[in-house]
């Protein structure tokens, strides 16, 4: 089951990775990088997985004592939280850069940005 | 073709040097060490029935605290992108076009359901936060609830102006009060974002584990009024 988690976050970064590199427009290249930074976050998802391991998270279903061996690691977790949200700061970020670049070039194809060009 | 050759040999390499993490990694290896410590003594350190709470709130603060700042560091980029320097134009536009920037209204539907749903969602929100440190949920989560429900008014009603000084002052205060609970942390207790200065109360109520709650009510504050900005941003832009 894991190794299935694993396999389509491995996937996703690298249909990110070969949409950064092939497609020539910013906003195809701003939705390759949300897939790249998806499979990150299955990946590490995947990684703290514990067979039949439950959310540590405690109740009723759940005593403290004797808890270690059913549940999830929490830390990668706790990292997935952090890293999503900063990936949702930077996407907002990168859609308003292009937002700007369209409106000063009514274009978004990286092949009309010349200045870039060496 | 040469181009897709070398696309090709990159994609390669990136998965070469992938390979050897990715046989490490089995899923059903257990805990570390960290990660068991975490689980045997975190609800006795810290009283949080949530264990990803405790590790993102405390464990993890200063982690945490970076993470708002990035958010933040965003949020102002968007805004200097998006809004800076537009006032003046943005005038000259409502001069010429009073009807909303040419802007469709929002349908009948659309009206109804967020004028309906907008209170539950605002409720919904702050109960996410509110109980981060008991169920699934905390001040991100909460506060990305929060961002929403604007969101929704927002799509409803083309004309509507936030008041931007309150979301300006909902940010700005509670970003500082989450540092002074950091600093009172460090002086009433262990160390810098300790939460421990409060009471640990009953374990899997709603007021216990000292400080988490105070410090995700104040998390989810800043983080659905900085999403709001954004939202609002990128609709004053266009």
């Amino acid at each position: 089951m894991t190794h299935i988690v694993l396999a389509i976050g491995f996937l996703l970064v690298c249909i990110g990775f070969w949409g950064l590199m092939t497609r020539r427009e910013v906003f195809r290249m701003i939705i390759s990088f949300s897939l790249l930074d998806t499979g990150v976050h299955v990946i590490m998802v995947g990684i703290g997985y514990v067979r039949a391991g439950t959310a540590p998270i405690f109740d009723e279903a759940l005593a403290v004592a004797g808890a270690v061996g059913k549940v999830v690691d929490p830390v990668p977790s706790a990292l997935v939280l952090t890293a999503i949200v900063i990936g949702l700061a930077v996407t907002a970020l990168m859609l308003s850069f292009a937002i700007r670049l369209h409106a000063s070039r009514g274009s978004l194809a990286v092949d009309d940005m010349k200045e870039l060009k060496w | 073709m040469m181009k897709r050759l070398i696309i090709i040999l990159a994609l390669a390499a990136i998965a070469l040097g992938f390979f050897p993490l990715a046989m490490r990694i089995s899923g059903d290896s257990g805990l570390t060490a960290l990660a068991t410590h975490y689980v045997e003594a975190g609800a006795d350190e810290l009283g949080a029935a949530n264990l990803v709470t405790s590790v993102v709130v405390s464990y993890r603060g200063l982690d945490t605290l970076g993470e708002v700042m990035v958010l933040f560091t965003a949020t102002t980029g968007v805004t200097a992108l998006l809004v800076a320097g537009k006032s003046k134009s943005h005038k000259k536009e409502k001069d010429s076009e009073p009807d909303g920037d040419g802007r469709r209204e929002g349908s009948e539907l659309l009206a109804t359901g967020a004028a309906f749903l907008f209170p539950i969602l605002i409720l919904f929100g702050i109960y996410i936060f509110l109980n981060g440190h008991l169920t699934p949920g905390g001040g991100f989560q909460g506060g990305v609830v929060l961002a929403s429900a604007f969101l929704l008014l927002l799509f409803s009603d083309c004309r509507l102006e936030l008041n931007h000084a309150l979301l300006k002052g909902a940010e700005a205060i509670s970003g500082a009060a989450y540092v002074a609970v950091g600093l009172l942390g460090l002086w009433l207790a262990g160390g810098f974002l300790d939460p421990r200065f409060l009471p640990a109360g009953e374990f899997g109520q709603l007021f216990s584990a000292g400080a988490i709650p105070i410090i995700y009510i104040l998390i989810g504050i800043k983080v659905g009024s900085e999403l709001t900005g954004i939202v609002d941003a990128m609709r004053r832009c266009s």
